[in-house]
């Protein structure tokens, strides 16, 4: 969306309203000289907006609760710590490329949340189609951030915004695993997430994450339930279990293993952006060598770790 | 030498519209209205020619009044207003007599604009927040509608491929709003409670009927070839399109809505199906390229809602929103034609 940086006659201040003498024309330095948020394209009819969603329909209102409700679990359920968190670019676009764990995965809404705060900048998450389709929960998905991972969202919001959006590629590989499968990195898609930063000219920041397999182990599965339901997975998890006596609102409840999350090494590509496509190679090398770097990490880490619980 | 040009849909809102702003225009030399019935706004210099909906005298009326612009404004987008069989009749005939009409041996036809919708998107889980021209519609289409009107795009490309001499210029609507049209979303934003989905507050954009009317001169004027998106600035949540209209909200289940259409439509209420997929999906539209042509918008989204908020609270007061005006044709012939007549230049 274009903005013009002009002030228009009738730009008002958040504040209250500018007073604009009626012969502005020659005066344009005096209106100049208040700071006027740029508004959008309107010469003739003012744009004004009742809610703060954006395009994306994210609202920074409904964020900010967001935070407020999810701050006390971040702090005192999971224990989050940060490594490395000033790899993250204060400004500029970047793709962040993490691993996904969990059947109700933990590290989403821990990396969105952390970085917010610390970083004061906004993070969006890619992710699946399936939220789109469930009411309430894809209302509420999409105002805290929550955009598809569509090739044409990213490259808006990575290139033309310079945003920063997160981008799990394991999808719900990483997410329905069986928790004997822990810490195994599935398969990075098929390396869109490359082609897409490569395209948007921006670098990839992979981060590691910790203690999200923990937090909602999956111990069995169905297939033809989920089937039936039309969901990714049908998973019983330790959560349904631990926290039976809380009936159905157990199972939203995550386990509190303490989360850990290590910000790695940027990596920038030697390509011109915009190009209609790349070397299919290269994306699948790049794509590759992200998988392992995150994967040694993660055991790296996993040999650290002392407890689940206390880390 | 002036344009002569020919309108499809007199009878329609767009088509009526459309010929009021052409006459305002003194290079235009002739403007020939087609429709089955009678514009329902008076025109100074259009003259109407009443034809069936599949315009089978077309040709004739191209060759006969040697028409070197056409203007297809007569594209149904709006399944509650009729059968489907007469969709598919006035949409994919009409349309395919029509540039059989223009393509045909010695046709002096140079420029065709067609107004088309961003139906022809769809609205489904998988789109991106923004479609531009070259995007594919990320499902099939199920609905008439948008089937039809994917038909019609069709056969407006090949017609564009086939006849490299002819300027062909598509501009796709997103919804439009105004003080004087009447949508499937104007109505039910008119209810006294705003029907939404449960559950989902998709994003939405308009588009003014302003600008509508504007964009086709633009192109018409400069003879732009192409696909455009036509489209205000900004994308709106539902919710807060109701709340511009100053009206609570009313939620419908988002399943089983095929069981309880029926008596919602007892209701008053009548929600199309294209109308059902964009309550839960929404659907914004890049537009960009028309911009880049040197095309500036009157109003963005909001404005849109918002002047079209300020007309529906007046309209109960001009005595409703139909004009009082009459089609007689004696009454025309004499109005154009009589010498008792002065027209001030």
């Amino acid at each position: 969306m274009a903005r013009s940086e002009k002030p228009t006659k009738t730009a008002t201040k958040p504040g209250g309203a500018v007073k604009v003498p009626a012969s502005a024309h020659g005066r344009t330095p005096s209106v100049a000289l208040v700071p006027v948020p740029s508004k959008p394209e309107a010469p003739h009819h003012g744009d004004q907006r009742r809610s703060d969603v954006d395009e994306w329909g994210r609202s920074s209102k409904s964020r900010d609760w967001a935070h407020r409700i999810y701050g006390p679990l971040y702090r005192s359920w999971h224990r989050v710590e940060w490594d490395g968190l000033d790899k993250i670019p204060t400004s500029g676009g970047a793709l962040l490329v993490s691993n996904h764990a969990g059947a109700i995965p933990a590290d989403a809404p821990a990396i969105m949340h952390g970085i917010e705060e610390q970083l004061g900048r906004p993070v969006y998450g890619l992710a699946d189609e399936m939220f789109k389709r469930l009411p309430v929960a894809g209302t509420l998905w999409a105002r805290s951030g929550g955009v598809l991972a569509h090739p044409d969202n990213a490259y808006r919001l990575l290139r033309e915004q310079q945003q920063l959006a997160l981008v799990f590629p394991e999808g719900t590989k990483g997410t329905g695993k069986h928790y004997r499968d822990r810490y195994q990195l599935r398969r990075f898609g098929r390396g869109g997430f490359v082609q897409i930063a490569m395209r948007a000219g921006v670098p990839i920041v992979p981060i590691a994450v910790v203690g999200a397999e923990e937090a909602m182990p999956i111990l069995w599965k169905s297939t033809p339930l989920a089937k039936m339901l039309g969901l990714p997975y049908a998973p019983i998890t330790a959560n349904m279990i631990a926290f039976a006596a809380l009936g159905p609102l157990g199972a939203l409840l995550p386990l509190p293993a303490k989360i850990k999350i290590r910000v790695l090494d940027p990596v920038t590509f030697d390509v011109e952006p915009d190009q209609p496509r790349y070397s299919r190679s290269l994306v699948m090398d790049e794509s590759e060598r992200i998988r392992q770097h995150i994967q040694d990490a993660l055991f790296d880490m996993l040999r650290d770790r002392q407890s689940v619980w206390f880390g | 030498m002036g344009k002569r040009v020919l309108v499809t849909g007199l009878g329609t809102f767009w088509g009526s519209r459309l010929a009021q702003a052409l006459e305002a225009d003194p290079t235009v030399e002739v403007i020939v209205g087609l429709d089955r019935n009678a514009p329902s706004i008076p025109l100074e210099r259009t003259e109407y020619v009443r034809s069936d909906e599949s315009y089978s005298i077309l040709s004739r009326i191209v060759k006969a009044a040697r028409i070197d612009t056409i203007v297809h404004t007569f594209l149904v987008m709006d399944s509650t207003q009729m059968s489907s069989r007469q969709i598919h009749e006035i949409n994919v005939i009409g349309t395919m007599n029509l540039f059989a009409a223009a393509s045909a041996p010695g046709s002096t036809v140079r420029n065709v604009v067609v107004k088309s919708s961003t139906l022809v998107y769809g609205a489904h889980p998988k789109d991106p927040v923004w479609f531009s021209e070259e995007s594919r519609r990320a499902a099939v289409p199920v609905q008439m509608v948008e089937r039809s009107l994917l038909e019609v795009e069709s056969y407006v490309r090949d017609f564009a491929v086939d006849n490299p001499q002819i300027a062909v210029a598509m501009l796709r609507f997103s919804n439009v709003l105004g003080p004087d049209i009447t949508t499937p979303l104007a109505k039910a934003l008119d209810l006294p409670l705003v029907p939404r989905m449960f559950g989902f507050d998709p994003r939405f954009q308009f588009v003014h009927e302003v600008d509508v009317v504007r964009a086709i001169l633009f192109v018409l004027d400069r003879e732009i070839q192409g696909t455009f998106n036509v489209a205000g600035d900004g994308l709106l949540p539902w919710s807060e399109v109701a709340a511009i209209c100053g009206k609570r909200t009313i939620p419908l289940s988002p399943w089983g809505l095929g069981v309880f259409s029926a008596p919602i439509r007892r209701l008053g209420i009548e929600l199309p199906p294209e109308l059902i997929d964009l309550l839960r999906h929404g659907r914004g539209v890049d537009n960009r390229r028309l911009k880049q042509r040197g095309f500036h918008y009157d109003y963005t989204s909001s404005a849109t809602v918002t002047d079209f908020v300020g007309s529906l609270r007046t309209r109960g007061l001009d005595g409703g929103n139909g004009s009082t005006y009459q089609y007689e044709r004696d009454v025309e012939q004499f109005f154009r034609h009589s010498p008792a007549v002065t027209h001030p230049d």
